[in-house]
């Protein structure tokens, strides 16, 4: 049995891929991939090159306010689980099967904020962190388990020494010919078609 | 901006601890570029075989891990007291030694998350390993509060977790809060070294030539390509993460030392506690971190990365630190004489002069005078002597918890109730035992992961300037000169 020919091009181009040796040149053919108004490209590089990512125009993450909000959350969950568990005798059978405690020691104040207060800021900070790792994984989308960038061979000096400029097969502007003249243009080592 | 011409590499190479901040001595030696680097980093994770001193400590370090496994099984079944501790000294070596682990981890976030901030790049060398000590310090330092509190099958009842009785735990207790402090501190260590770790094990991914290898490094790199739009967010989160992890650390050693000061001890129930506990930390760790570099960058030709510079500054931090600590020794008995306070007048002084004064001396004279020879540089940059004095203060900030904790407890406010503490055996063995744990952990570390931390590594070298090498901006742009 024998597939179809490919109809269009970007059924068997995932992209291209322009190599560079030094974070200035990528530097460089970034802000003029950007100013070609190019959409769906990216630059993968051994360590985060200074300033590339203005070059490239990606706009900052919103990373830091959802951190904010697990933040906030852990600091409720740990003056939640204090106060119920140490100041008030209130029976959550009907949610979920625990009760209250109402702890008297040495008649100190049954809500007792500034003995609360180091439990409050761990728990911030745990749930923070791991807000922080979960959010930059999920918007990263990692794990990934393929990607046409780690499939080809020549790319895997991408976490060595080498620096390159991939520009996808689906932005609207990509078309085989041009955006190869193009990638030429910015002078690079050598440009490699990348699969899907 | 204009970077060090190259030339001069080779003579700062003799003395590269020179800080003149217009020409500043290279974080990276030996004309290296960006290929060399992975080359001869990963080389630790690739030679076929690792030096047969590593065989050898593996296996003394892995037997000695055993040995505690046993010891722990023997304490389980038997009971607590197999161990030296008595009344009234009901916190001995245990705590002793948790305090002691705790703390030797401390530094290895000071580097990673604090010298971050303050934008050190001179941390990216030791950081890695740095962070990995101090997990493997703070698994040591758990195993202590699970096994001391006796029937260690109920060791659940240290997490507010619902039982049988409906009872939860107390809040106002600081012993509880050391249980949220110290699983919050391993926990977001850990990421924050995973997070780290995620690029330097796709570069063991993409350079695997095994099967096993390639499948394992894989797993873990979770898919890294080095899209400079994840190392946006990337960035983003390990700042926030060291952001995060700063005020954490100096949490949790404030947090053990409030066991002590919120309790009416003489001799524990002091306001200084919690800054004297965090910079003893600080001190500590970094004398482990001596203690570890100086034979690993030897045994794995490391020289050009772990640098005389690198090393220089760590003496100066444990210069400055020993010094606070030995400040806050004189101020805790300037403190006992001033209040006028009968039993914490004699706390202190028999500290000095009681019967526990061999280990207060021994004490003082690692931690207070030991360091002070780092004032001359000849000795902050002779590797004998910064690996003696490590030594000395290992052995000194250990003796530091024994102090706290022994002398206090031992003669308190009764006569009647006074005692001394002997350690067991079974004491003795189990805190070897840890520091087989510890070492094995850190071989295994040493030979399966990145050592150092390659993508950071590359990115303070003057080759990973943008501007670099009169590399102008767009027109400007000229080819690069090797």
């Amino acid at each position: 049995m024998s597939r179809t020919p490919p109809v269009t091009t970007r059924d068997r181009i995932w992209g291209y891929a322009a190599e560079f040796t030094t974070p200035a040149a990528i530097t460089d053919a970034a802000k003029k991939v950007a100013a070609a108004g190019y959409r769906w490209w990216d630059c993968h590089t051994p360590f985060p090159v200074h300033g590339l990512d203005t070059a490239m125009g990606v706009k900052p993450t919103i990373l830091p306010i959802i951190v904010f909000f697990g933040g906030i959350t852990g600091t409720m969950l740990a003056i939640f689980l204090q106060v119920f568990t140490n100041s008030l005798e209130i029976d959550l059978w009907a949610i979920v099967p625990v009760v209250g405690y109402q702890f008297e020691v040495s008649g100190k104040p049954l809500i007792s904020a500034p003995a609360f207060v180091p439990v409050m800021f761990e728990v911030t900070v745990l749930l923070s962190a791991l807000t922080t790792v979960g959010s930059m994984f999920a918007l990263n989308g990692l794990p990934c388990l393929y990607h046409p960038v780690l499939k080809s061979p020549k790319l895997a000096r991408i976490t060595d020494d080498r620096f390159y400029l991939v520009i996808e097969a689906r932005d609207p502007q990509f078309t085989d010919e041009s955006t190869r003249v193009f990638l030429e243009s910015l002078g690079p080592e050598s440009i490699e078609m990348l699969e899907p | 901006m204009s970077t060090m011409p190259f030339d001069n590499t080779a003579r700062l190479q003799v003395d590269n601890t020179l800080d003149d901040p217009r020409q500043r001595s290279p974080l990276v030696l030996g004309h290296h570029d960006f290929a060399t680097v992975t080359e001869e980093i990963c080389a630790v994770n690739e030679a076929p075989k690792p030096p047969k001193l590593w065989y050898i400590s593996l296996v003394i370090s892995a037997s000695l891990a055993g040995m505690l496994m046993m010891l722990v099984g023997y304490l389980i079944i038997t009971g607590v007291g197999v161990w030296g501790n008595n009344n009234p000294v009901m916190w001995g070596w245990p705590i002793v030694n948790f305090v002691f682990w705790v703390g030797i981890g401390h530094a290895g976030t000071l580097i990673s998350a604090i010298l971050f901030l303050f934008r050190q790049k001179w941390r990216t060398s030791i950081n890695r390993f740095a962070e990995a000590m101090t997990i493997f310090a703070v698994i040591c330092a758990g195993l202590y509060p699970g096994i001391h509190i006796g029937r260690v099958w109920l060791a659940y009842w240290l997490f507010p977790i619902p039982n049988q009785m409906d009872m939860w735990p107390q809040f106002r207790s600081p012993l509880l809060w050391d249980v949220f402090a110290v699983s919050t501190y391993f926990t977001v260590s850990l990421l924050f070294w995973y997070v780290g770790l995620i690029p330097d094990l796709a570069t063991l991914r993409d350079r695997a030539n095994t099967r096993i290898k390639a499948i394992a490094y894989g797993f873990f790199s979770l898919g890294w390509r080095g899209s400079m739009r994840h190392w946006h967010r990337y960035e983003r989160a390990y700042l926030l993460l060291a952001a995060l992890a700063t005020p954490l650390v100096l949490s949790v050693h404030s947090v053990v030392s409030f066991d002590f000061a919120t309790s009416q001890l003489p001799g524990w129930h002091t306001t200084i506690f919690p800054p004297y506990f965090v910079a003893g930390a600080i001190f500590s760790g970094f004398a482990m971190v001596m203690t570890l570099a100086i034979p690993a960058r030897q045994i794995w030709g490391l020289k050009n990365f772990i640098t005389m510079r690198h090393l220089e500054n760590m003496n100066k931090i444990i210069l400055l630190t020993g010094t606070m600590v030995g400040y806050a020794y004189a101020t805790e008995f300037f403190i006992a004489w001033y209040s006028g306070e009968l039993y914490e007048k004699f706390a202190f002084v028999n500290r000095a002069f009681g019967q526990y004064a061999w280990a207060y001396w021994i004490m003082v004279s690692c931690n207070v005078i030991s360091p002070q020879i780092f004032w001359f540089k000849r000795a902050r940059t002779s590797i004998w002597i910064m690996f003696i004095v490590s030594i000395f203060v290992n052995i000194g900030m250990w003796f530091e918890r024994f102090v706290i904790i022994v002398t206090s407890l031992a003669q308190d406010f009764l006569p009647g109730s006074w005692g001394y503490f002997t350690p067991t055996w079974v004491d003795i063995m189990t805190f070897i035992g840890t520091f087989g744990l510890f070492m094995t952990l850190f071989l295994l570390f040493i030979r399966f992961l990145p050592v150092l931390a390659i993508a950071e590594i590359k990115a303070v070298m003057p080759e990973a300037d943008p501007h670099a090498h009169g590399h102008g901006h767009g027109d400007e742009h000229e080819e690069v000169d090797e």
